[in-house]
């Protein structure tokens, strides 16, 4: 009895087979970026031993990178969205960007540091790149406690918004502070930084392999913001029918 | 009174207001309506949402949906300048216990700009008879007194809307007498007043009609006209 | 109450000035600010506080770097600016917080007045209470760690800070005011926006400190600048939605 109606919710749910293959796509997309990230991808060249491995480490620090942009992104596009047209559509956007953006932004420190060890010799340093990241995420963590202690659906879109853009604001502020300091992150895109440790060049196969393990996270990004999004959405729709059901 | 002179202008209107405190309703459908020179008392027991619906007409909470007009002009569209017209005692005092009762009433003067404040101070004092201890900082004040300061704070500015929530509150009998009187001439200055209260009895010796606020709603017959 | 009294009290007309403009609305601002500091010098509640947990915090400091850091001027900017942070935002939470237990906010916003008005108001009483702050502070700090920050550069980086520490904290404790746990919400979400203005506060006193050229570090008082300026801009203009139907 259980299953079938379990059964016959996934058949009136018309997003219940998107998302399913939007999850498969996101599992495969992980197999292919650790295959193009630790076997597609050549070796580089001017370095050697411990470094020349944790380098690859790169490709998926690249991908929590974008990821983790995207979200933060996202989180101000809904802010600004709920701050103008009210809706709280926007907010969970907002939220839902904040929550997974975090995710990646963990993702980052995670990886960064173990590659800095090798290459840097410390897992940390106050690089203007690691503390803007570090900071960012303490924004957002308070963010989602400071949504935590508001009950009103409205005032907790309203003034997470307001915190969300001031934050935003703030952010650049951070990032210039920090960088009149020493910076030794690599810039590899740039290779403007001569004080740089750790830099490589981008070779074809590096290249291919960045585009394609950035494609990836993004798939996975996808499938975790849409479920997020999602649970909200019907989070939110229960509130209604219960709302209802007190009328 | 207000029917001396014929037609009345009606200075307060609420229309199919609702509002919710979380996911309780709280105001389910409420309208009604205040006249110039009318006194309106609304009779509900305990967290009948008396407080929300004044919190509402003071311009302090949206309501969910419904509209309430002050005079001509929809209170969702009016700047913060409408507030001029209305007063309220609210069942907290909102006046400053660090300062004395003069130094509250000079706040609020050169909040709502008013013009040769002292004279004015003076008269509202006097009248809520703290004039003698307008140098005593509002937390040595008695409970009494503290009500009366908040009364004076809502008349000050003298508005054309006075919303009184429970303004019996810890007064005495004396200061209850006097309160009837105030209202009396709120009401014959052609000041509209909407008064709450679930003292049957003080609510018909006030107002001119009677709201029942029952489970969010006022209902058509629970409107009491009263012979005057 | 006496009826007698009462008989004069709405025959006489009462005029309020509607013109307002921007006179009016610096009138507001400097009575709500006038308020607060005169409640203040009543209660104690505030700046005192603050001031004391700031030379405590001078003393606590003194003794944990006491012989373990060859030279005092090494820890002494980012003493001062964790001092001044920390013991703000003790402060800081306090000036809409007192407003929202006793329900004057209410009384505030029942009033023709412009939220900004409101802000500014607050805005010029912690600044006050922070620069009285620092005021007990540095001549300590001069004391206990044998360090000289009465130098102009170090002081108008630390006003210019203290600006915009001032301005988001006035904001974030508007902001706060009406969630559970504002005491501990208001530090959690201010300091992490904060830290621009600490880097550079810590970076432009300790180069003073060192004696390096002042050239060279005249980009922190830019940072510090524009950090004012974007952030009064900005809460100037968001602050309305703040009490947009609490």
């Amino acid at each position: 009895m259980a299953t079938t109606t379990s059964l016959q919710s996934k058949r009136s749910d018309p997003w219940y087979g998107p998302l399913l293959t939007l999850d498969v796509l996101a599992g495969l997309a992980m197999v292919v970026a650790i295959w193009a990230g630790l076997l597609f991808a050549k070796d580089a060249t001017n370095l050697a031993g411990d470094e020349q491995i944790a380098q690859r480490i790169f490709y998926f620090h690249m991908g929590c990178n974008i990821t983790a942009t995207l979200g933060f992104l996202l989180s101000v596009i809904g802010s600004v969205g709920y701050l103008v047209r009210r809706t709280l559509v926007w907010d969970r956007i907002a939220q839902t960007g904040v929550e997974v953006g975090t995710l990646f932004a963990f993702g980052i420190m995670i990886t960064g540091s173990i590659w800095a060890k090798p290459t840097w010799n410390t897992y940390w340093t106050w690089d203007p790149r690691l503390t803007t990241a570090t900071i960012t995420i303490l924004i957002y963590l308070a963010y989602m406690l400071f949504r935590n202690g508001m009950d009103n659906r409205h005032t907790r879109a309203r003034f997470a918004s307001i915190y969300a853009l001031f934050a935003f604001i703030s952010v650049p502020f951070t990032y210039y502070s920090a960088r009149i300091f020493r910076s030794i992150h690599p810039i590899v895109f740039d290779g403007a930084n001569a004080d740089a440790q750790g830099s490589f060049s981008i070779g074809p196969s590096m290249g291919q392999t960045l585009i394609i393990t950035i494609t990836c996270f993004t798939i996975l990004f996808l499938a975790l913001f849409f479920h997020r999004w999602r649970q909200l959405s019907l989070e939110a729709r229960i509130e209604d029918l219960k709302e209802e059901l007190y009328q | 009174m207000a029917s001396e002179n014929g037609s009345a202008e009606t200075i307060v209107r609420v229309h199919n207001v609702a509002q919710r405190y979380g996911r309780k309703p709280v105001l389910r459908d409420v309208s009604f309506q205040v006249n110039a020179g009318e006194v309106a008392a609304l009779l509900g027991a305990n967290g009948a949402g008396k407080t929300t619906l004044l919190r509402i007409l003071a311009g302090l909470d949206n309501p969910e949906r419904g509209e309430v007009w002050l005079g001509n002009v929809p209170l969702a569209a009016a700047g913060h300048e409408i507030r001029r017209y209305v007063g309220l005692v609210s069942h907290r005092p909102l006046v400053y216990d660090n300062l004395n009762g003069l130094e509250n009433l000079r706040f609020f003067a050169r909040m709502y700009d008013l013009v040769e404040p002292e004279p004015r101070i003076e008269a509202v004092l006097t009248a809520m008879d703290l004039w003698r201890r307008r140098y005593d900082p509002v937390r040595t004040y008695s409970r009494g007194m503290i009500q009366r300061l908040a009364i004076g704070r809502s008349i000050l500015h003298d508005p054309p809307v006075l919303l009184l929530d429970e303004p019996d509150t810890g007064l005495d009998q004396e200061s209850v007498a006097v309160l009837t009187d105030l209202i009396a001439q709120l009401r014959q200055g052609g000041r509209a007043v909407l008064v709450t209260t679930h003292n049957w009895e003080r609510a018909e010796r006030w107002a001119d009609r009677v709201y029942h606020l029952v489970d969010g709603t006022i209902e058509d017959g629970d409107e009491v006209l009263k012979q005057r | 109450m006496s009826s007698d009294s009462l008989r004069g009290l709405l025959g006489r007309p009462v005029t309020m000035r509607t013109d307002g403009g921007s006179a009016a609305f610096m009138r507001k601002v400097w009575a709500v600010a006038a308020k607060d500091v005169r409640a203040e010098l009543r209660a104690k509640e505030v700046a005192s506080t603050m001031i004391v947990f700031g030379l405590l915090a001078v003393v606590i400091f003194g003794l944990a770097f006491d012989l373990r850091v060859p030279k005092s001027s090494m820890v002494v900017p980012g003493i001062l600016w964790v001092i001044v942070l920390f013991a703000g935002v003790l402060g800081l939470h306090r000036s809409f917080g007192a407003e929202v237990d006793r329900d004057t906010l209410a009384g505030l916003l029942l009033a023709p007045v412009e939220p900004s008005a409101i802000y500014f108001g607050k805005l010029a009483s912690n600044l006050l209470y922070l620069f009285l702050l620092e005021l007990f502070v540095l001549p300590v700090m001069l004391v206990m760690f044998d360090t000289n920050l009465f130098q102009f550069h170090i002081l108008l980086g630390l006003s210019l800070g203290t600006l915009g520490y001032a301005e988001v904290g006035t904001f974030f404790a508007a902001l706060t005011a009406n969630s559970r746990a504002r005491e501990s919400m208001l530090p959690v979400l201010l300091l992490p926006v904060m830290v621009p203005v600490f880097m550079a506060g810590v970076s432009l006193t300790a180069g003073i400190l060192d004696g390096r050229p002042v050239s060279g570090l005249v980009s922190w008082l830019v940072i510090l600048a524009v950090f004012d300026t974007i952030f009064f801009v900005a809460a100037y203009w968001i602050v309305d939605l703040i009490w947009d139907g609490i």
